[in-house]
Formats: structure tokens, sequence, C-alpha cells
């Protein structure tokens, strides 16, 4: 019964950020409550279009700028219809994440089925070793492939963990304020989202430490309209305790495929769809 | 420059995160700081821009890497020599897809620096080429997978046990200290996957068997029963393989489901011994007595981690009753894991692996004097630790083998730490410990080891 918030989402941002059209949520006349823009970000960001596919390409750079490339195809596929409108409950969703680089992991895959209630089911297929391997779920603020984006940045944060308070409407943003539920389970305090009024796109999100400094923060770098759908095709997330960042691309997006969910299986992970990873 | 450049540029990021929102007292954080609105919201999106091809303009896909190993005995061994690894090697893998077909081809080129013979036996792999994988993959219809040729293969549950994957395994190189991608060896079979809504069903036929690359004195010393005792390069094992086209084959079939997260699997298989076990006093060389295995295996979320239970049923043909000194008993296996993240980046396996010889009194009481008895019970303990750090580039791991039944212990700590994309580097030990010289692994104490490696990956 959980939904998710959208923060800085590798997936939302690349894959799933879309809306209807450009300016069906827009809300100028009358404040939405925060709990409908919480929601509405959430749901419209991961559930627009029945299914999508992205090459992303991660340049990780450490303190001392040297820098490290992470290359994978993202396939998503949603259990609901594509006509669930925005505001429904959004159901269970399967990725299968196929990496091109670096060498020494290449036709490596992760199979995600991604639960709303429970625990995510993953594998991890390792082609050396023809080994379909079952993986822990893990701590959500775990980085995702050495990056400086978390698992729960990937996969979304739930909106159950957060209290949510709107302290800012501006000309273009909904300027949130997301307080945890538990600080105990994370490392910030808070963390403030800029979302765009029109199309619900996060454009930055900022989190606060114990001191109330800010040191993490994920921009979105550049949008642009795919089928229709505004899409995030270039982000950024810093990170001042790690040092560096990491910039995600996201190229060949592309919605509504047709992909079949017998795809997010053991059989794929041994002999992969190569027609949608090219 | 370059370095001012740099310098400059973190100058900026720093300086660009403290200004994007000042210090404030919680709960006022960032209120003034508005961002500016990104390229394609607020303004027409452009259009989505043209993506560089994956890979260089060949007319099939080129991987691979390059690597140096080098590992020393922690301690002499009067049956082997000082240095346990020595080898440069290459590995090439070529790949070309066609609609409905995918063809495959990986080897590794090494020189052996340790090993005396060089010559080239690819179905053993070795010599100077292994040959790793040459197979085609194709889909003749939507509910059929076939793959065709030398192929690893790879099911069950176990982390480093196994119960129902009977394809062939290299023990000298997990001993060794080799990449853990070589404990499997290539088979030489047909894979018919068949998919359907009820269950799915994997059947591969090797139609000549190939035996796991098993110790046989020349890198690794162990017990040897014929001696009495621990032997190397004094007594390499002669042995004699089912060799047969057709007739010495080998079945290996699974039937599997997932259900509601939880992986179901029924397996059998038909062939031999996948080591040496048995021994042919006429010959007086070992052998690969028939067996039968029949089993099965559930895996799932437990716990807040992964679970899963397997089972074995090895029959041994050749000796049912059990009275048999030359070929191994009837047993059964048993395994129980779960595995875990303790904290962010730790986890955390830990394995139970049960192995019951089913007629031991039999076996017992036709043991030839002198020779040691294993007892009715093998019970092993497994633990893996691994931590990632420094933002995942160093990974540190401690697999260890424990058995309370044998008194005896196996330790692989490793670190493995990527440089960049490319290279990496790493170190490890496999450490054995036990006070008999018959046990699983104490029979391997003199071979105790410390290696060290650096890849290049392309």
């Amino acid at each position: 019964m959980t939904t998710r918030l959208f923060l800085a989402s590798i997936l939302a941002a690349g894959l799933l950020l879309a809306l209807p059209g450009w300016t069906a949520a827009q809300a100028r006349d009358g404040q939405p409550a925060v709990e409908t823009i919480v929601e509405k970000t959430n749901c419209v960001a991961y559930y627009q279009g029945k299914d999508g596919r992205a090459l992303v390409s991660m340049v990780i750079s450490d303190a001392q700028g040297r820098t490290r490339q992470r290359q994978f195809t993202i396939l998503r596929w949603d259990d609901e219809p594509a006509a669930a409108p925005p505001d429904s409950v959004c159901g269970e969703q399967k990725y299968y994440v196929y990496f091109h680089r670096p060498a020494d992991v290449r036709r490596t895959v992760f199979l995600v089925w991604k639960h709303v209630a429970k625990d995510d089911d993953r594998w991890l297929y390792l082609p050396a070793l023809d080994l379909v391997k079952r993986i822990a779920a893990s701590d959500e603020r775990t980085s995702f492939v050495g990056s400086h984006f978390f698992y729960e940045d990937v996969s979304g944060r739930s909106i159950a963990e957060d209290t949510h308070e709107l302290v800012q409407t501006t000309d273009h943003y909904y300027v949130l304020r997301n307080v945890p539920k538990n600080p105990e389970s994370v490392e910030f305090v808070a963390f403030t989202m800029w979302v765009h009024r029109q199309s619900f796109l996060p454009v930055r999100v900022v989190y606060y430490d114990r001191q109330g400094e800010p040191y993490r923060v994920y921009e979105a770098l550049k949008v642009d309209r795919i089928q229709g759908y505004p899409t995030v095709t270039q982000a950024r997330m810093r990170d001042q305790r790690l040092g560096g960042e990491t910039v995600i691309t996201y190229e060949r997006v592309q919605y509504n495929l047709g992909l079949p969910e017998s795809l997010f299986s053991e059989r794929y992970l041994r002999h992969p769809p190569r027609e949608y990873l090219r | 420059m370059l370095g001012i450049t740099a310098f400059i540029a973190l100058l900026l990021m720093a300086g660009g995160i403290a200004a994007q929102a000042p210090p404030l007292p919680p709960g006022r954080e960032g209120l003034p700081v508005e961002p500016a609105l990104p390229p394609g919201l607020g303004s027409p999106a452009g259009p989505q821009k043209a993506t560089a091809p994956l890979r260089p303009a060949l007319p099939f896909v080129l991987a691979g890497f390059g690597e140096a190993r080098l590992g020393l005995r922690t301690q002499e061994d009067p049956h082997e020599k000082d240095v346990s690894l020595g080898e440069v090697r290459v590995q090439v893998q070529l790949e070309k897809a066609w609609e409905r077909v995918t063809a495959r081809l990986s080897s590794d080129f090494l020189f052996d620096a340790v090993l005396d013979r060089h010559a080239v036996d690819l179905e053993a792999g070795e010599g100077a080429v292994d040959l790793r994988e040459a197979h085609l993959l194709l889909r003749p219809v939507a509910f059929l997978d076939v793959k065709v040729g030398r192929q690893i293969l790879t099911w069950g549950t176990g982390d480093l046990v196994f119960i129902n994957d009977l394809f062939p395994k290299d023990f000298n190189a997990l001993f060794l200290g080799r990449d853990p991608e070589y404990l499997k060896a290539p088979s030489d079979a047909l894979k018919l996957s068949l998919f359907t809504p009820v269950v799915n069903l994997d059947v591969v036929y090797t139609p000549r068997f190939d035996p796991d690359r098993f110790l046989d004195g020349r890198r690794l010393s162990f017990f040897n029963p014929q001696l009495g005792r621990r032997a190397g390069r004094d007594a390499v094992m002669q042995v004699d393989r089912p060799a047969a086209w057709f007739v010495d084959s080998e079945l290996a079939w699974r039937v599997y489901r997932t259900v509601a997260g939880y992986e179901l699997a029924l397996y059998g298989y038909r062939g031999f011994w996948k080591s040496p076990v048995g021994f042919d006093p006429a010959t007086a060389r070992a052998t690969f007595p028939p067996l039968a295995v029949y089993g099965a295996s559930v895996r799932g979320a437990v716990a807040g981690g992964i679970g899963y239970l397997e089972v074995g049923y090895y029959d041994s043909e050749d000796d049912r009753r059990g009275d048999d000194p030359l070929v191994p008993n009837r047993e059964l296996r048993l395994l129980l894991g779960h595995e875990r993240e303790l904290r962010r980046n730790l986890t955390v396996g830990v394995q139970y692996f049960l192995q019951r010889m089913l007629q031991h009194e039999a076996f017992r009481r036709t043991l030839p004097p002198g020779s040691p008895d294993p007892g009715a019970y093998r019970h092993l303990l497994t633990v893996r630790l691994t931590q990632l750090l420094w933002q995942q580039t160093l990974r540190l791991s401690l697999f260890a083998f424990y058995s309370p039944s044998d008194a005896d212990a196996y330790l692989r700590p490793r670190a493995h730490y990527a440089l960049n994309d490319h290279w990496s580097v790493e170190l490890g030990a496999n450490l054995f410990v036990g006070a008999k010289a018959h046990t699983f692994f104490g029979q391997l104490s003199d071979n105790s080891n410390l290696y060290a490696g650096v890849r290049y990956s392309f």
C-alpha cells in the first residue's frame, strides 16, 4: 500500500518520469495539499508508460578527480496497465539491468522485482560462472554500482518514511521539506526538494546533516521530451562526505516498447534479449 | 596544466555545493535558493541527441583480459614445488549475434611456469590454450533455447558447496588462487531449455563424460589411500576415464519454477562421480564409478536475507550394498544456507552442509585394515564475509570452511582492488588446517599458499 517518493532517482529520472501532457498537472490556482504533490511526484514519476528502456552512462569522479565509467541498459516493466490514473496506488515493477561497461562486468545482469509491501527480490547473473545468484536485500542507502547514487535513489524511497511539508511555492517550484520518521536509519536529518510545478520533476534535492549543513545535492541538468513525456536525460549527484560526484546520462530512451513480463526472468539472465539491449 | 584545471574544477565544485544552499538552522534550509530551470524545462525540449555506438565498429564483440599471477606455498611441501602459481594469461572473447543465433568463443592463452609439460589438451584444459567457451545459442521456437558446444554450466543454490550441480569443477584453480571464475570448468554439451507457463525444464546432455579438473598430485599434494600418506608429484594419480562417445555420456536435468518469489527446483543426474574416487586394483588406476543423483532445492527471502535449502541423494550404482571398499557408498547430502547484509556494504553468508554415508556399517566392515574411516557423517560449516570499501573499489572477503567432524578447516581471505575501469589487483591466501592427513581439507595442509595477481580488462 506504500507509494514511493521520487528522489533524485536514476530510474525515475531516466525512464519513468513522464506526464500524459506537458501541462496536465498544472496547479497554479489553489494550492494542492502537500500529500497530493508528493504522491503525484512519486506516482507520475514511477508509473508513466507501461514500460521503458534507456542506455545509462555514469561518470563517477572521486575527490581527486579520477573518473570511472559505468554503462548499462535498463529495461522496466510495470504491473499496472498504462491507463492507471496518476493518483492511483501504483503497483509492482520489474527491472532488468544489463552492464556494458566496465569490461570486467560486461554481460553481468541485475534483475529486480520491486515490491510495494515487502523487500525487493534481486538476482545477479555472473556470466563467467553461468551463475544466477540471488542477492539479499540491502540497506537502501548503499551505493549503486559504486556511484554517488544510492539504491534508494534508484528504486525510490517510501513516502511513508518521511513527513512532508510544503515550505514554499515559487513561480516554478513547490519546495518540500522532508524529515525522516526514523532518523537512525538514515544519514541525513532532512532533505529539501524543488519540484517543478508544471512537470512535477524534482529539479534539485539537497540533503542536510545533523549540523544543518548541506552535504549531498542532486540536480537535474537536462530535460528532453520523449514520446511526449518530459524526461530527465542528464543529472548529477554530489556528495561532500564521499567527495566527488556522479553524472548520469540517459540515451536511447524509449517508452511503451511492449516488453513482455517474461523477459524479467532467469531465462533472460542466461540468454539476454539482444533486440532490446542494442 | 591538467592538474591546475582539475584543481580549479574541484574548487568550483566544492564551492558550488556550498553556494547552492548556504547553511541554515534546521527547518529553514535552502529556502531562498532557487535552482535555475534546467535546459528542456520551461523552454521547449530539444530532440534527443544521437548516441555514440556502444562498441568500436567491429563486425563482432571483442573483449577479454590479460593477467599475471604468482603464488607461493607458506610452508615446505616435500612433494610439490614452492611456487604454487606462476602464470601469465590472456583471455580473448569473441561474440557475434544474429537474429536467432548468438555465437560465442572464449579462450585463454597462457604460460604456466609451474608445470613441466606444456602440451595442449583441450579436453583437460592443459597447456598453452584453454578453450573456455565455443558455443551457439539458438532460439528455434519461442519456448525453447538451445546451447550447443563448449560451455560453462551452473545451477543449484550453494556457495562453493555443490550438491545437484554436477558440472565439471576445477579444484586446482580454487585451491591455488586463480580467479573464482575458474572454479567452473567447461562442458562439451547440448543444453535444451524448455519454457512453459507451468514449469521450466533444462536438459543437459554431455555425449562424453567431462570430469572435474581434479587434484592429481601435479600441483597439489593430498592423501593417497593406496600409499596411506600424502603424495604429490612423486605419485601422480593415474586414472581410467570413461571416454567412449555416446556411451560414457552424462545426462543432467532440472525442473524449476518460481512461486511467490521462492525458487523451487528438482534435479536429476546420471553419469559418473566427477572426481576419481574409485580404484581398480587390476590396473592400479583410479576410476570414476557410475553415479546417479536426485535432488531438490528451494531459495527465497528469509529473515531479511536469502535462505536456501538443497538436498540430494547420491546413488553410487556400483556399490548399492555399500560393501565395496573401492567404490564410494551411497550418500545423502543436505545444504542449508542464509545470506544477509549485516550492515551497509558488509554481507554475511553462512552454510551448513551434511554428507551422510548411507551404509557406513557395511563400509566399515569391508574397510582394508589400516585405512582411515571418515565416519558416517561429515558436517561442514561455512562463513562468507564480504566488505566493500572505498566506493566499492576495494572488496575484502573471507570464506571459511570448518568441519567439526573432520576437525579441519580451509580459509580463503582475499582483497581485490579496482584501480580504475581496466586495472585491478588482488591479494589472497588459501590456508588449510587439519590434524589428520586424510581428511578433506587436512590432507591439503602442505599446500597453504599466498598469491597475488594483476589484471587488465578490455
